[in-house]
């Protein structure tokens, strides 16, 4: 019996797979990125399902949007081009994608059949952003102020690491260098 | 209705999909963006659970997740930069010496 959840479900999944596929399969890191977007909207589109609302705006907004346009910021600025074969990483095909199909063919397994979990109705628990925001603003902001804090000096760091160096002109530089 | 080890199952193929490629691939830029991926397949894990216990603090975690993945993205991303303007290269098996 399926359901029209059960089939959007199954569509959105089968998109997030096949892009998180696509991302390994793909010699080009701006083919990665592209698929890599395709996950996320894909993504956005479950949190949709279960009900969370607010996720799913932020997902697309600051994942699809501000995350992914950095990175291919980044691969445009450093002209990065198709990705180099190594000989080192035939052994890890040789054996760690069958290993890898087999620990997740057990894993899914396990879960289907002796997770003991119920079903999970659509919309089932809704997260609109005002609710969201009470449970931000109130129990859990001491962990709010504290990431913008992070966020502060991860701005700071990225300034400093992406500056060009300067070279100093005299002074005790000069003497380290000796 | 969706059981809640259909979204564990899609969770965990994300998170593999990002191991895998941490470790098949070798431009430092695609690493990164299985690193991404991995956070991804993380989120959703904790959103079908926020939603099947009715808790909905699982949703402010993923707020707080994709807060960390924005500030390692940032730093991470000048990282890469800076490692390009001192090797002239994106090939992470030809960045294997600490100091120049």
């Amino acid at each position: 019996m399926l359901s029209i959840h059960l089939i959007l479900f199954l569509a959105f999944g089968a998109v997030a797979a096949a892009g998180a596929i696509n991302l390994l399969v793909q010699r080009h890191p701006i083919n990665a990125a592209l698929s890599l977007i395709a996950v996320m909207a894909a993504l956005a589109g479950e949190y949709l399902l279960l009900g969370a609302e607010f996720v799913a705006a932020v997902q697309v907004i600051v994942y699809a949007g501000a995350i992914m346009v950095l990175f291919v910021f980044v691969i445009m600025l450093l002209n990065a081009g198709v990705e180099e074969q190594t000989k080192g990483s035939r052994v890890a095909i040789l054996f760690g994608v069958p290993g890898m199909l087999l620990g997740s063919l057990l894993i899914a397994w396990v879960v289907l059949k002796h997770s003991g979990t119920g079903d999970v109705a659509i919309g089932a628990l809704p997260g609109a952003p005002k609710v969201i925001g009470n449970l931000l603003f109130h129990e859990f902001l001491l962990p709010f102020e504290i990431t913008s804090i992070l966020i502060l000096i991860a701005i700071m760091g990225a300034v400093v690491l992406a500056s060009k160096p300067t070279i100093p002109s005299g002074g005790p530089a000069q003497k380290v260098q000796d | 209705m969706v059981p809640l080890s259909y979204y564990l199952v899609l969770s965990g193929i994300l998170f593999a999909c990002g191991v895998c490629g941490f470790l098949i691939k070798r431009n430092i830029i695609t690493i990164f963006m299985s690193i991404e991926l991995m956070l991804n397949g993380v989120n959703l894990s904790f959103v079908a659970f926020a939603a099947h216990w009715h808790q909905l603090a699982g949703q402010v975690f993923v707020f707080f997740v994709m807060v960390v993945a924005a500030a390692e993205a940032a730093v991470g991303l000048a990282i890469i930069i800076s490692v390009y303007r001192t090797r002239e290269t994106l090939n992470v098996d030809q960045v294997n010496l600490l100091k120049l």
